[in-house]
């Protein structure tokens, strides 16, 4: 470098990175195959992960952080970034996944939480950390602990999407209502949304997260994923949808077309022909609340 | 950004999108997946017809990668307007990015850098003029990371992601000049 001082993991940096992957699909892979088939799809990132979520759901255990060999396998298979889950307040699995070059870490109610309590201090970590959330609150905490990316929980691995729907929607209205309040009222709100008063401030200002905001949690169709767009939302996460479903290459670039074109119903018809058979889908008042794996980490 | 420096914004996902602009701006995104988008949907040749015939554009990361004429690794759909081989993710993974001040060349002031995944030039032909650079810590050699030829900009860095608008001024006082000819 020249002689002038140049940091890391600033937060124009770490947030850097999720604006540049706005308006694209960030796909669930478990093996350095299923990797390449989502970046020869257009993909804008992987997630690696020990199982997709609907296998988590249907196969029960304790899910963790993906083995290592997958995850330096699936950094050394694809040139785009690469995201990888962690249990939620399991810090250390954090640590070991940024040795290993992963450019993107996901605190995800997906795997089985390592801290009831406490969320990881993302602030202490370079590489930039994604969370879920299912309200204006829970994505003002996650961002007050570090968090550089929030997308909504919906439910995972299960093809459905309403709960992703119900939570944008939410978000969505709660941060129109803040910019709506006086000074006055703010810290009250605050208080109501248990959510750091100096990022209530700010989104009552902006009318906006300071964070781009994907959708996850459920999104199987190319319309889903146009549905999600149209909702307002930076992008897609996609998960078991893929490879759940009859034939993952050709849904996978369908899901990329319709988020780009989300708002051109005739480009959305076309990519959605042919596509085999989705995922099977799962009605959410059929889980049983403790496994609802939104309940996680709030 | 351009639009706090008072131009009309449209975006351009179909080739009709590019009938009636003044300058074109490639932004940041991951460069195969926006070279695979623009490819399927013949978004290339009238993108590199319209440069050629002397639109003004920028492309920032990504978009200096789609404007190249080559990448070290090779395939990778590209413009080839901008004649030079850039070489992708040339800084490392993300826990590798970061932000500097960077001088550029004729500027009073440095422009704060902000490499995310960022390529630089590794080869850049005769006709390129290059605006500023970095040191490759490993050979020591220094890399344009901010260039231009003719009609084309291309930064390394993303000036989209700070409040300096200089790089979007630059585009737009070139899209102001090209009109009144």
């Amino acid at each position: 470098m020249t002689d002038t001082p140049s940091t890391h993991g600033t937060d124009r940096v770490k947030r850097g990175l999720a604006e540049m992957l706005k308006g694209g699909v960030i796909m669930d892979v478990v093996t350095a195959d299923q990797a390449r088939i989502a970046e020869e799809a257009g993909a804008v990132a992987v997630m690696s992960l020990e199982r997709v979520p609907a296998d988590i759901r249907a196969t029960g255990g304790v899910a963790r952080m993906a083995d290592p060999q997958k995850v330096t396998e699936i950094v050394a298979a694809v040139s785009i970034p690469v995201m990888a889950k962690a249990r939620i307040g399991h810090f250390v699995e954090a640590q070991v996944l940024q040795t290993l070059g992963v450019d993107y870490i996901d605190e995800s109610e997906v795997l089985t939480p390592a801290d009831e309590e406490h969320h990881i201090d993302k602030w202490a970590f370079t590489v930039p950390f994604v969370c879920g959330a299912r309200d204006l609150g829970e994505a003002l905490r996650r961002i007050g602990e570090g968090a550089a990316m929030i997308r909504t929980k919906g439910e995972p691995g299960t093809g459905n999407v309403v709960e992703a729907v119900r939570h944008m929607r939410q978000m969505t209205s709660e941060i129109r209502t803040l910019t709506t309040l006086g000074d006055d009222e703010l810290m009250s709100q605050a208080r109501d949304l248990r959510a750091p008063f100096d990022l209530v401030k700010e989104v009552a200002s902006t009318g906006r997260l300071p964070v781009v905001n994907f959708a996850a949690g459920g999104i199987a169709t190319p319309a889903d994923a146009a549905l999600m767009m149209q909702l307002g939302c930076d992008g897609i996460f996609v998960g078991s949808g893929i490879f759940k479903s009859g034939d993952p290459a050709v849904r996978a670039r369908a899901i990329v077309e319709a988020t780009t074109h989300y708002s051109d119903a005739d480009a959305i018809a076309k990519v959605s022909h042919d596509l085999g058979e989705p995922m099977v889908g799962i009605n959410i008042d059929t889980i049983p609340p403790e496994e609802r794996m939104q309940e996680r980490g709030l | 950004m351009v639009r706090s420096l008072g131009a009309e914004v449209v975006e351009v996902r179909l080739p009709e999108h590019l009938d009636g602009l003044d300058a074109l701006i490639i932004p940041g995104g991951e460069s195969t997946t926006i070279g695979r988008l623009a490819g399927l949907y013949g978004l290339l040749e009238p993108m590199a017809e319209v440069i050629e015939s002397g639109l003004p554009v920028l492309g920032t990361c990504a978009g200096m990668i789609v404007l190249a004429t080559g990448t070290t690794e090779g395939d990778q759909a590209q413009l080839g307007v901008l004649d030079v081989v850039v070489r992708r993710n040339a800084f490392g993974r993300q826990v590798d990015s970061y932000e500097a001040p960077i001088p550029v060349s004729g500027w009073d002031e440095p422009i704060t850098g902000v490499f995310i995944r960022a390529p630089w030039i590794a080869k850049a032909g005769d006709d390129v003029e290059i605006l500023a650079t970095v040191d490759d810590e490993l050979s020591g050699d220094a890399r344009p990371v901010f260039v231009r030829q003719r009609n084309v900009i291309a930064t390394a860095f993303h000036p989209e992601l700070t409040d300096d608008a200089r790089v979007h001024e630059m585009l737009l006082s070139m899209a102001a000049a090209a009109k009144e000819l």
